[in-house]
C-alpha cells in the first residue's frame, strides 16, 4: 500500500469516527517516522516518485500558536503524504514580510499566511501574484464565497491565494476596571477616554489606527471625508496611550499583566487570553474591523506542490483543527461544512457564512492612500 | 632588477588582497547600492522607480521632522553616554586595581552579558519594572507603595535599556586605559604631597581620559544607531532615527527614502568618528578588543 492510500484509509477512519483526532495525528506522525527510518526499496521508490516534485516548499506565517497549529495539524501530515518538506518561517508583520520578499529572488518564498485583501492588493501591485489552478484545489468549493470574491476582483478573475480564516480587530478590555455596559456604550471611543489615561494601548499599525480614528470621529473608515479629524483622534489616543504594541504576544502580555486596561485586539488572541482565565471582555463596535487571512502563493513557486498543500490545508478536518488551535474561525462555509462544536463559540464566527455584519478594508481605497497615510502616521505617532 | 622592484611593490597589495576583497564585497559595494537607491523613487504600488531623483534628499535634509528626531536621537545617545561614563568608571577602576587572579574573573563577569541576546536583556526590564514586575511587587509587599507605579514605556526606560546594553563597552575601554597607567606615577604624586584623591584627579583621571573618550565614542555611536530598545521599552512617541529608517524600508516599503535616511545617520556618526580619530586616534578603541 503506498503512502497516499494509507493516508486516505486513515482519513476515512477518522471521518467515520473510528479514531479520535489525537490518534489520527499520532498515527500520521508514527507513519512518517517509520517511512523516514525504514527507507530501503520503498524509500528508493518514493524518492524516485518525488524526483519530479520539489523537495520542499517554504511557508511563512505569524509564529506563535498559529504556526504551531499549522505545523501540528497540516504540515506534518502533508509531508507524510507527499514527501515534500514544508520549511516554515515566521514574520512579525505583513510589512516586514513584503520587504523580505521584495529583497528575495523569485521562488525563494512560496506560501505565506497573509492578512486580508489589502495585502493581497499590495502584492499584486508589486507583480508578486501567481495564478492558481482551481481544478487542483477541489476543497476551494467549501470556502465562503464572499471571502474569495474580493481576491478575484483584484486579480482579474483568477486567484493567487485561498482564504483560510477570518477574525476581527475589536476592543479588548479588562472587566475588573471596565464593565461590559460601559464598553458597549462607549464603543470605539472607549480608547480615547481620559479616565483611562496611561492604561490604554493600541496596535502601532497605521491602518488600524486610522480605521479606529475614523470610528472615533464618527466617519466611515472606507470613505473618510475629514482626515484631519481622524489625525486629531489618533493624536488624542497617542497622548492617552501607554504603549503601541507590535505583536500578538505583546498584546497578550500587556493585557494579562494589567499594564493596560483597554486596547484594540485580535479576536483569536483575546480568546486565547480568556481561555487562560483572564477576565478580558471583547467587543466588536459598530463598524468594527473584520479581516480575512489567506494562504498566498507567490510568483515563481512550484504551483502543483503549493496547490496540493492548499487543498490539503482546506480539508475540513485540517482546517478545523488549525482553526481551533489558533482560535480564528476557518474560511469554510458553515452552510456546506459541519464545523463541529468549538468553532461556533469562537469570536467573530458567522453561522450564516455571509460575513455581512463585518466591515473590511476596501483595498482600492486604502491602497490609494497608503503612501500618504502611512508616512503621515509615522509623524503623528511622534508628536506631530 | 626592475622586476624585483615591481615584485616588491606588488607584494603588499597581494598580501592585502583578501582583506581588501572582503571589505569591498561586504562593505563598499553594499554601501554603493544604498547610495544608488537613495536617488530612486518609490512608486504608488511600492515598486521602485529607477533614475536619478533628488526628491528623497530634499525631503530628508529639508524636513524639520527628520531634524527633530535626529536631535532626539543624539540627545538620548548623549544621556546614555554620560551615564555610562559616570557609572562605568567606578567598576573599571575597581577591576584595574584588583589583584591579577581576581581580575580575570571580573573581566569574565563583565563579558557575561554578551552571551545573552540583546533583545532578551532589553525585555528583561519589563519583568523588573512592569506593574506586576519585581520592583513593584517588592515595594507593594513592603508597604512602600499602595498601588503599582508606572515605570515602563517612556524615554527614561529607553535610556536605562541602552545603559544596560552599552555599559560593558564603556567599562572595558576605561579599564584598558587605567590598566596601562604606570602605578609608580600615582605613588610619586603621593610621595610629593598629594592626597589619594588629588593623585587620582591630577594623574590617574587625565591619563585615563583616552579610554573614557573611546568608550564614549563607542557608546554614543551604538546608542544612536539602535532601534530595538525604543520599540521594546519606549512609549508611542519615543522613537530614534533608526526607527524611521526601519519604518521607511519595512512599513512604507520606501527603500529609496530609507536609504537616504540611513546615509544621513551614517554620515553624521562617521563624522564623529573622523573627528575623534583626528584628535585622539582610533588605536584606543582597538586596545579594548585586544
Amino acid at each position: 500500500m503506498d503512502d497516499t492510500k494509507r493516508y486516505e484509509r486513515l482519513l476515512n477512519r477518522y471521518r467515520d469516527g473510528d479514531i479520535s483526532r489525537r490518534t489520527f495525528l499520532t498515527a500520521l506522525g508514527a507513519a512518517g517516522v517509520v517511512a523516514g527510518v525504514t527507507g530501503g526499496p520503498m524509500g528508493m521508490l518514493a524518492r524516485k516518485a518525488h524526483a519530479a516534485t520539489p523537495e520542499q516548499v517554504r511557508f511563512d506565517g505569524w509564529g506563535g500558536v498559529v504556526s504551531e497549529a499549522f505545523e501540528k495539524y497540516a504540515f506534518a501530515p502533508y509531508t507524510q503524504k507527499t514527501g515534500i518538506k514544508v520549511v516554515s518561517g515566521t514574520f512579525g508583520g505583513a510589512d516586514e514580510y513584503i520587504a523580505r520578499v521584495k529583497a528575495g529572488q523569485p521562488g525563494e518564498f512560496n506560501l505565506a499566511h497573509l492578512s486580508g485583501v489589502f495585502d493581497y492588493a499590495r502584492y499584486h501591485g508589486l507583480e508578486l501574484t501567481s495564478e492558481l489552478n482551481e481544478a487542483n484545489i477541489p476543497n476551494l468549493q467549501n470556502v465562503i464565497p464572499s471571502l474569495i470574491e474580493p481576491l478575484r476582483k483584484i486579480t482579474g478573475g483568477t486567484i493567487s491565494a485561498v482564504p483560510y480564516d477570518y477574525g476581527t480587530t475589536g476592543i479588548a478590555y479588562n472587566r475588573k476596571y471596565i464593565s461590559d455596559d460601559e464598553a458597549k456604550a462607549k464603543g470605539a471611543k472607549l480608547m480615547v477616554d481620559e479616565a483611562y489615561k496611561g492604561k490604554i494601548g493600541g496596535w502601532g499599525e497605521w491602518k488600524t489606527r486610522i480605521w479606529y480614528g475614523a470610528l472615533q470621529s464618527d466617519q466611515d473608515p472606507n470613505n473618510i471625508k475629514d482626515i484631519d479629524a481622524v489625525w486629531d483622534m489618533i493624536r488624542s489616543h497617542r497622548d492617552l496611550a501607554l504603549k503601541y504594541w507590535s505583536s500578538g504576544a505583546e498584546l497578550m502580555s500587556l493585557l494579562a499583566e494589567e499594564e493596560i486596561y483597554v486596547t484594540e485586539g485580535w479576536s483569536g488572541r483575546i480568546k486565547a487570553l480568556q481561555d487562560q482565565g483572564h477576565d478580558i471582555g471583547y467587543l466588536d463596535p459598530a463598524g468594527g474591523l473584520g479581516w480575512q487571512e489567506c494562504l498566498f502563493v507567490l510568483r515563481g513557486s512550484p504551483m502543483a506542490a503549493c496547490e496540493e498543500l492548499l487543498n490539503f490545508m482546506l480539508e475540513p478536518e485540517v482546517a478545523i483543527a488549525v482553526a481551533e488551535g489558533q482560535s480564528y474561525p476557518p474560511a469554510l462555509d458553515p452552510q456546506k461544512v459541519e464545523l463541529g462544536k468549538v468553532i461556533p463559540t469562537l469570536p467573530a464566527f458567522d453561522p450564516k457564512g455571509t460575513l455581512a455584519s463585518l466591515s473590511f478594508f476596501d483595498p482600492a481605497y486604502w491602497n490609494e492612500n497608503e503612501a500618504d497615510w502611512s508616512k503621515t502616521f509615522s509623524r503623528v505617532q511622534r508628536g506631530y | 632588477m626592475a622586476a624585483d622592484i615591481a615584485g616588491t611593490r606588488r607584494a603588499p597589495w597581494i598580501l592585502l588582497s583578501p582583506s581588501l576583497a572582503t571589505v569591498g564585497l561586504l562593505l563598499i559595494i553594499p554601501m554603493l547600492f544604498i547610495v544608488v537607491y537613495s536617488f530612486w523613487l518609490r512608486t504608488a504600488t511600492g515598486a521602485d522607480q529607477v533614475g536619478f531623483y533628488l526628491d528623497n534628499w530634499i525631503e530628508v535634509l529639508g524636513d524639520r521632522f527628520y531634524r527633530d528626531i535626529l536631535f532626539q536621537t543624539f540627545a538620548i545617545a548623549f544621556y546614555t553616554t554620560v551615564i555610562c561614563a559616570l557609572v562605568g568608571y567606578i567598576p573599571a577602576y575597581f577591576v584595574a586595581n584588583t589583584p591579577m587572579k581576581s581580575k580575570a574573573f571580573l573581566l569574565l563577569m563583565l563579558m557575561l552579558p554578551f552571551w545573552i541576546s540583546y533583545i532578551i536583556r532589553t525585555m528583561s526590564w519589563i519583568n523588573i519594572l512592569g506593574t506586576s514586575g519585581a520592583l513593584n511587587t517588592v515595594m507593594l509587599s513592603l508597604g512602600i507603595i499602595n498601588e503599582p507605579i508606572q515605570m515602563l514605556y517612556n524615554q527614561t526606560t529607553v535610556v536605562l535599556g541602552l545603559v544596560h546594553y552599552l555599559l560593558p563597552f564603556m567599562i572595558l575601554n576605561v579599564y584598558v586605559s587605567l590598566d596601562g597607567i604606570d602605578k609608580n606615577l600615582t605613588e610619586a604624586a603621593q610621595s610629593l604631597g598629594c592626597t589619594g584623591f588629588q593623585a587620582f584627579r591630577e594623574v590617574t583621571l587625565p591619563l585615563s581620559l583616552p579610554g573614557l573618550a573611546a568608550g564614549s565614542l563607542l557608546c554614543f555611536v551604538l546608542a544612536a544607531g539602535t532601534y530595538i530598545t525604543p520599540i521594546v521599552l519606549g512609549g508611542p512617541r519615543d522613537a530614534m532615527f533608526a526607527n524611521l529608517v526601519f519604518e521607511a524600508i519595512v512599513t512604507q516599503l520606501n527603500w529609496p527614502l530609507g536609504s537616504a535616511l540611513s546615509l544621513v545617520l551614517l554620515a553624521l556618526l562617521g563624522a564623529l568618528v573622523v573627528i575623534y580619530t583626528r584628535y585622539l586616534g582610533i588605536d584606543q578603541i582597538a586596545k579594548s578588543f585586544k
